[in-house]
Parts: structure tokens; C-alpha cells; sequence
């Protein structure tokens, strides 16, 4: 170029048109290392502590000991399931903001399940009843705003949060009615004595059934969104109403069959933590998954496979921040901090992937290139 | 062509790959002040991609582009404005909850005069003085404080143009605006094109319609796959001239229409009537009959129930009375009144509809072209799982045998050019061998040799036997092409011509006259 006087800006951010899927993974893998290095950065400023050897401690919280990992194995499948659970409702763009009601519907059926039926009726009669129960019972929770989402177009975004609400007061109202031992205000250990309604342990492994559980649920739902009918129409539906109907695609419809399909699945999530591994009922049990797991399903695009990743990311972080806290003496925020710096990266990165950089000198170069 | 006066704009060996897509090559242009200039080329020659390295959208890989004479850097649009370079794109860029005036001054730093505006301190009054002042200058017909949600598509083209006029344009760059136009609204633009040439503006047209490069512009530069091909004074040449120089080789100009066969009846409207949600009435009172192996074609402006009209047919409207029969070939007749689209397909009834809004409703622009072949045929097969491999062997057929530009299949179809969507919405259509086809404004976006490739496939369907149904809007097109034509007006048939024998300005009187006409 002669015109010397004439500045080229420094940089220039150009939507990409499409990009291989290899260098989309290395740009997500270099974000979570530049992640880890600003981490460390903060550590040391902050702490005076040795980065590596937090992260060290980070990783033994996930992976120190046997028990660790099958804790951490447990909390994964957990958090997949709902994730999984909410992608196909979220893939559809309706935001379902109320996973963590659907799971406590599940949550209140297992326990009133196992809390009415258990004098009287073997497991073998109460494992499969509350496991219908439960998956009824958050699948109602999400159909009611579906239903209305459908019919009167309502927004399903302060619906569902608002039924994670009554929810919660519901589950507090029988939390008083249960209670045991009297006055305590909580419901200890159901059926502490008989065990009756708890989950088998599978090869003396009591978090193993969850795990396949869990294994089977993302799996399925990865066929489900990308082979079935169901599921095109599920995209279908996401990415434009009006094509839909134009090609005979009953929205309503549409609509309220997949949110009883996530709710059901919450409802699941609910059955196999109260039958399965903590054995009681509080308001909190959900823990913030129902909204955590917006946040795993949307790292991972939707893609039910993607979302082992990026719950593990999570999880995985969550685990190391608890142990840091107890082994550093570090206040338990500063976890909290770490994963928001890793988030940050990561989400972050997407803009990497969809526009492109160029700098002065390097734009001469690549356009010859081409 | 030798010019010994300044170009406003000159463009020097531009060139712009997106991988390894080349969208322009070397290409040079010149462009004067108080000239028309129309950009010319088919679909996908690059046109767009030129122009919006004049206004910033994209940055050129080589070459320079000055100003006046003097070289300039425009790698952003705030840059292509400050050297007053604005650019109408096909797809407006309004805020539909705003008025025309908020949405003029919006992202506006400084007022036109150059002075920053405070912030939070917008003079809406002011500025709808001056967009008033505009109109007035240049003809525009423009409410500054309609909300853009209550405009007609012209009405926001208008509102665009303003838009890059109150900031201070003197180029102009209009991407195809008369591709959502009726005639008369682009008889209105027109106008007031010409009243910015005579006030010294510079505009660039892109389009592919001939008769619009010589009925509004004083030069036409033609591209070809990236290439600039050349530039030609418009008096000094013809359509036949142009189409050879954009397409490449000799094309023929004239649309065959073969005589009808065993024509009968297969779709029977009667007494049609159909109220939008708001109680208007968009059909009144509609009868006509559609037979086999025939072009129907319809005229009317925009708005007069044809959208209505085929979609009452397709099963996706709501109808107040009357009835729509489907005669088969046996006799036996159905009423599709209240009927369910899927339903009516599985009876064996296929209505192939290509509606007006072809990104809107007839594909899903983030899915690929596969994806989009599935919209119509996921349903086939027993069993809850899609047949992905038929779609995709349709897909590359239609890429085939339609010479759909396209880097693949795989490709989400909004990557793709106007027309080469509008060819693959068209290919999936007539791939269900329909038996009744209706098209609405099927060559609207398309260039001259994809027009006549669809003006081909409708004649083969009806060479087929197909009943077909043509919504168009060049009156030219439809005498040449339509057996009968069908007049709308305001939701009225206002007649049914023959097309062989009808006058275009007796079809255009129809088009604007209520009542009268026989109706047969």
C-alpha cells in the first residue's frame, strides 16, 4: 500500500464464516490454560501461596482417594443429569429457569413415598411407585408453564423461576409435618432402620447405580435430540415457529412434550438423590443445580455429550475449592473466585471462536496467503 | 471509457477471499458524483461483498480504495459515514418498538452538524424537523413518528434511506432494494433517486433486473464470479448486451409457455372468505378454479390476499367460509377446509407452497441445506428416527442439478445467497412431486438465469400434469408465462384473464380496480 499517511487500525475483528472443529477445541483448551496462569497470578499476589501446590490440592480434592472420586463421580452424574434434562427445553429457546423446582417435585413425591409407604410395604413395591411418583411430579412442574407458555404464550422464564418457589414452600410445609425427630425442624435420615425404599447398592457401590443412571440418561438424550423425530422438531421449533408450522409441526404440542420430558428428568434426579444416596429432604437439596445446569448445558452447546466436559469443569472445581479452603486455610470463596476466573476464560473464548483477529502486520501476510 | 473528472469513489485491484471462497477479485471501479451507477451480476458475482467494502462491513485483503482522489482506510462503518459513504442493506436494520425518527438518530454521537450530542440529551423534536426537511427535499413519504413496527416494508426501506441521508451521506449504496418492492413503490424509489442525482448525490444500485439498470441508472458496471467484467454506458446498450456480459455466454430471452394437456379440475375454490386476526377482511368472497396441467397465474399488489390466498390452500389459515375442493383424478372431491396440513399430505394431497418469506418460513437459515431438505420429509418412516441419508442425496441433487453456489451441504442455508436459497427452497418443493404447486414470488431475489431456470421447472410441472399457482409480480413475466391469469384486489378477484390474449395494462387496471370482471 503507498499511501503511508493513511493509518491501518491496529486490529480488525471479522465474523468467521466457519472454523475446524480442531482449532475451535485448541482455542477452549489454550483458555482454560491462560485461565489456570491469571489464577496463578492471583494466588501468588493474593495468598503468597505456591500455585502448584494448590492446584495440586485442587486435584487430590477430585482425585486423592478412592472415596474422592466416586464423591466426585456421584456429583457429576448429578449435575449432567439435570443438565441433560434442561437442553432439549433450552435448544427449543424456551428457558427453562426452573430445574430446581422440577427436581424438588421429585424430590417431595420420593420422600412422601418412602415416608407414607415404608411401615407397611416391602422396597420391591416402593422403589418402583416413588420412581413414577417422582418423575410425575417434576414432570407436572414443568408442564404447568408449558402448558401456559403453549396456550397463552406466557413467559415461560418467570413461570418456571416462580414455580421453583412454591416449590421450595412446599417442601418447607412438609419438611414441618415430617419432621423427625419432633422439633428439630428437619427430617433426618428416612427409614434410617429399615431401609426401606433406599436404592440397592450395586457391587456394595452406593453411588454406582446413580452413575449409570446418569450414563444412560445423557447418552439417550444425545440420540433423542439428534437422531428422533422428536428431537429435529425440538431444533426445528428453536430455530424458527413459523417454519415449523409451515411444515405441519404441532408447536403447542411440541412445547409441552418436551418440558414433561425435562421435568420427568429432573423428577429422576430427585428420586436418586433422595433414594439413593442423601436419604432426606430439605428445601435446599436441588443445591443450585437447576441453575447450574443452564450453565453446563450452555458451555456445552447442548450437545448432551459436551456437557460430561463442561460439568466436569465444575464439578471438578467445586470439589477442589472445598478441599483448598480445609487444607490452605483459605476462606471457601476463594474457590469461588477461581472457577469465575476460569469461567470467564472459557466463556470468553467463544468470542474467539466466532470472530477473528487480525493485527496490522500479521493482515498483509494472511491475505497473501489466501 | 475515458472520464477526466475525479471519481467520488475509485476502487483499485479490490480483492476479498472468505477461506477459500474468492468473493472478489482484483476488481476496479469508479464511481462519479450526480451519477446512477448500477452494480450488475448474477447471484453470488460479489456484488454485495464489494460494496460492503466501501461501507465498512468488510475489510479488502488488497487494494485501495479512494475518496475524492485521495486514499482512504474504511474498516469500520462509523468510517465508511465520516466519509460519507452510507449503505441501505437488503435486510433493515430497524428497532421495530421505536418511531422512525428514534430509530434515525439512534447511536448518533454527534447531530448532523457535527456537534456531540450530550448524553441522554436527544432533541427528538429537532431531529424530526429535519427529517422533514429531508422528505421534503427529496420526495421521501416518511411519519417521523410512525413506529416502525406499524410500517410496510417500503415504508422501512424509506426510513433506512433517510436514516444514511440525516447522517450526512453523499454516497449512496442500495443492496437490491427493489427486490421487496411492488412496481409502484419502485416507481416511488425511483423518483427519489433521481431527485438525489439531480441534488448531486452519488448512488450505487446493486441489482439484477434489467429493465431497472435501464430505467433508473447512467452507467452499469457488470460483475462475473468476482471479476469485474466491465462498465457500459446504459443508453448505449441493451438487456441482451448485459445478460451475455453477466451470465457469460448467449442466453435467450423469452419464456416458453407449452400448450396446456388434459386440463381439468383440481383445486375448486368457492366462495373463499378470510379475516385476519383482527377481524379485516383479507379475502372476500374468492372463486376460481385451478386445473392440471396449467399456470395460474395471480396478480395483484402486494397485500391483496395472496399470501392469504395460498396459504387458505396449504391449510395454514384460518378460514371464515367458503370452501376449497381437491378434485382427484378419479373425481373424487375433498374439502380441505379445516383440514390439517400434515393431514392433507398424507391423503396423498401435496400442496408444494413456497412462501413469501422464504428465510422466515420455508427454511430454518441456521440449519444446513440436509436439514433443511428434512423439514419435509423427517416424518417419512415408520419408527421414531429420522432418515438422515435421503435428505442429504436430495440436498446434492439439488446442489447438482440447480447449481446451487454453495460451499457444501453442510452449509447453514443463511450463508447462502438470495437466490440460491430461493433455488433450494424451490428444488425441495417440487422434489415431493407435487400435484398441486404454488409458488409465491418465486424469482423475487433471483438473478435472470436462476429466474429462468424456475420459469423451466414450473413449465416442466406443468408439463407433468401439475396444477400450478403463480404469485407474481412482474406483470411481464406473468402474460408470458400464466394459461389464465387471476387479478386480486383487495381481497377481490377483480378478473381472471387469459394470458395469451391479455393486454398488460388491462391486467394492470384490474390490479387496481375493485369489483367488475367476470369470474370463470
Amino acid at each position: 500500500m503507498d499511501n503511508k499517511d493513511i493509518k491501518e487500525p491496529l486490529i480488525h475483528i471479522t465474523k468467521r464464516k466457519a472454523i475446524p472443529k480442531k482449532q475451535e477445541w485448541t482455542i477452549r483448551l489454550l483458555s482454560i490454560l491462560f485461565a489456570l496462569i491469571v489464577c496463578a497470578i492471583v494466588m501468588a499476589v493474593t495468598t503468597h501461596l505456591n500455585p502448584i501446590a494448590v492446584y495440586a490440592e485442587i486435584f487430590d480434592g477430585s482425585f486423592g482417594s478412592p472415596r474422592k472420586m466416586w464423591i466426585l463421580a456421584k456429583e457429576l452424574s448429578i449435575l449432567l443429569m439435570v443438565s441433560v434434562a434442561l437442553a432439549p427445553a433450552f435448544k427449543m429457546k424456551f428457558w427453562n429457569l426452573g430445574g430446581e423446582g422440577q427436581m424438588l417435585a421429585g424430590i417431595l413425591a420420593t420422600a412422601a413415598c418412602m415416608i407414607y409407604m415404608g411401615k407397611n410395604l416391602p422396597s420391591a413395591v416402593i422403589i418402583p411407585v416413588s420412581l413414577v411418583c417422582a418423575v410425575l411430579a417434576g414432570g407436572l412442574w414443568a408442564f404447568i408453564p408449558a402448558f401456559f407458555k403453549a396456550k397463552w404464550n406466557t413467559n415461560e422464564t418467570l413461570f418456571t423461576l416462580m414455580m421453583n418457589y412454591v416449590g421450595m414452600q412446599l417442601v418447607a410445609y412438609y419438611i414441618i409435618i415430617w419432621e423427625s425427630p419432633k422439633g428439630s425442624g428437619k427430617v433426618g435420615i428416612i427409614n434410617q432402620s429399615s431401609g426401606a425404599g433406599w436404592l440397592p447398592n450395586l457391587f456394595g457401590q452406593p453411588y454406582l447405580l446413580v452413575v449409570l443412571v446418569a450414563l444412560a440418561v445423557t447418552v439417550g438424550m444425545f440420540i433423542y435430540m439428534n437422531y428422533s423425530k422428536h428431537g429435529f422438531e425440538i431444533s426445528v421449533v428453536g430455530e424458527s415457529q413459523n417454519t415449523a408450522k409451515y411444515v405441519g409441526v404441532k408447536v403447542d404440542r411440541v412445547i409441552m412434550r418436551t418440558l414433561l420430558l425435562t421435568g420427568a428428568i429432573c423428577g429422576l434426579v430427585g428420586w436418586l438423590m433422595v433414594a439413593g444416596t442423601d436419604h432426606t429432604i430439605t428445601t435446599t437439596l436441588g443445591g443450585g443445580r437447576g441453575f447450574l445446569g443452564v450453565l453446563v448445558a450452555w458451555l456445552a452447546h447442548f450437545n448432551p455429550i459436551g456437557m460430561i466436559l463442561s460439568g466436569f469443569l465444575i464439578v471438578f472445581m467445586s470439589r477442589g475449592a472445598s478441599e483448598i479452603s480445609t487444607a490452605f486455610g483459605l476462606n471457601e470463596s476463594f474457590g469461588d473466585i477461581m472457577t469465575g476466573i476460569i469461567l470467564f476464560f472459557v466463556i470468553g473464548s467463544e468470542f474467539f471462536i466466532n470472530y477473528e483477529v487480525h493485527f496490522r502486520k500479521s493482515h498483509r501476510k494472511e491475505a497473501a496467503d489466501v | 471509457m475515458k472520464d477526466n473528472r475525479t471519481p467520488a469513489v475509485s476502487m483499485r485491484n479490490i480483492s476479498k477471499a472468505f477461506g477459500d471462497k474468492i468473493a472478489n477479485k482484483k476488481v476496479n471501479l469508479d464511481i462519479y458524483r450526480g451519477e446512477i451507477l448500477s452494480l450488475l451480476g448474477e447471484n453470488g458475482s460479489g456484488k454485495t461483498t464489494l460494496m460492503n467494502m466501501l461501507s465498512g462491513i468488510y475489510f479488502p485483503d488488497e487494494g485501495e480504495i479512494y475518496i475524492d482522489g485521495k486514499p482512504v482506510m474504511i474498516s469500520s462503518p462509523k468510517d465508511a459515514f465520516d466519509h460519507g459513504i452510507g449503505m441501505i442493506h437488503q435486510h433493515f436494520k430497524l428497532v421495530n418498538v421505536f418511531s422512525a425518527a428514534e430509530n434515525i438518530v439512534l447511536g448518533m454521537e454527534t447531530d448532523p452538524d457535527g456537534n456531540p450530542i450530550p448524553k441522554g440529551k436527544i432533541n427528538i423534536e429537532e431531529a424530526s424537523k429535519r427529517i422533514r426537511e429531508i422528505c421534503e427535499l427529496y420526495g421521501f413519504d416518511v411519519d417521523p413518528d410512525q413506529k416502525v413496527y406499524d410500517m410496510s416494508v417500503s415504508q422501512k426501506q424509506t426510513v433506512e434511506i433517510v436514516k444514511v441521508l440525516y447522517r450526512g451521506a453523499d454516497i449512496l449504496i442500495l443492496d437490491e432494494p427493489t427486490a421487496v418492492l411492488t412496481p409502484q413503490e419502485t416507481e416511488k424509489l425511483f423518483a427519489v433517486l433521481r431527485n438525489m442525482k439531480a441534488d448531486g448525490k452519488t448512488v450505487v444500485i446493486i441489482t439484477h433486473k434489467l429493465h431497472e439498470v435501464e430505467a433508473i441508472s447512467d452507467k452499469v458496471a457488470v460483475l462475473r464470479k468476482g471479476e469485474f467484467i466491465g462498465q457500459l454506458i446504459t443508453k448505449d446498450t441493451n438487456a441482451q448486451e448485459m445478460t451475455n456480459m453477466m451470465v457469460g455466454r448467449e442466453v435467450k430471452l423469452n419464456i416458453d409457455r407449452p400448450e396446456p394437456k388434459e386440463v381439468k379440475p383440481r383445486i375448486v375454490v368457492k366462495n373463499l372468505t378470510v379475516k385476519s386476526e383482527d377481524g379485516i377482511v383479507k379475502l372476500d368472497d374468492v372463486s376460481f378454479t385451478a386445473n392440471t396441467g396449467e399456470v395460474l397465474g395471480i396478480a395483484g399488489i402486494s397485500g391483496c390476499g395472496q399470501k392469504e390466498l395460498l396459504e387458505s390452500i396449504a391449510g395454514l389459515q384460518a378460514i371464515d367460509g367458503g370452501e376449497i375442493l381437491f378434485i382427484e383424478d378419479d373425481g373424487k372431491e375433498t374439502n380441505l377446509v379445516g383440514i390439517d396440513p400434515v393431514e392433507i399430505d398424507r391423503m396423498g394431497v401435496s400442496l408444494a407452497f413456497v412462501p413469501e418469506d422464504r428465510l422466515g418460513m420455508g427454511l430454518v437459515a441456521d440449519m444446513d441445506l440436509a436439514d433443511n431438505m428434512m423439514l419435509r420429509s423427517y416424518r417419512a418412516g415408520k419408527g421414531s428416527f429420522t432418515d438422515r441419508k435421503s435428505p442429504r442425496e436430495l440436498a446434492e441433487k439439488i446442489v447438482d442439478e440447480l447449481e446451487v453456489v454453495t460451499p457444501g451441504i453442510d452449509t447453514p442455508v443463511r450463508r447462502l445467497s438470495g437466490g440460491n436459497i430461493q433455488k433450494v427452497l424451490v428444488g425441495r418443493e417440487i422434489a415431493l412431486n407435487p400435484t398441486v404447486l404454488m409458488t409465491a414470488y418465486a424469482v423475487r431475489g433471483l438473478d435472470i438465469n436462476a429466474s429462468y431456470m424456475i420459469y423451466d421447472l414450473v413449465n416442466k410441472q406443468k408439463e407433468r400434469g401439475v396444477a400450478v399457482i403463480f404469485v407474481g409480480e412482474d406483470l411481464d413475466v406473468l402474460l408470458e408465462l400464466s394459461d389464465r391469469i387471476l387479478v386480486l384486489c383487495g381481497g377481490k378477484v377483480s378478473g381472471i384473464v387469459d394470458g395469451k390474449t391479455a393486454e398488460k395494462n388491462e391486467v394492470g387496471l384490474l390490479m387496481t380496480k375493485l369489483g367488475g370482471g367476470e369470474i370463470g
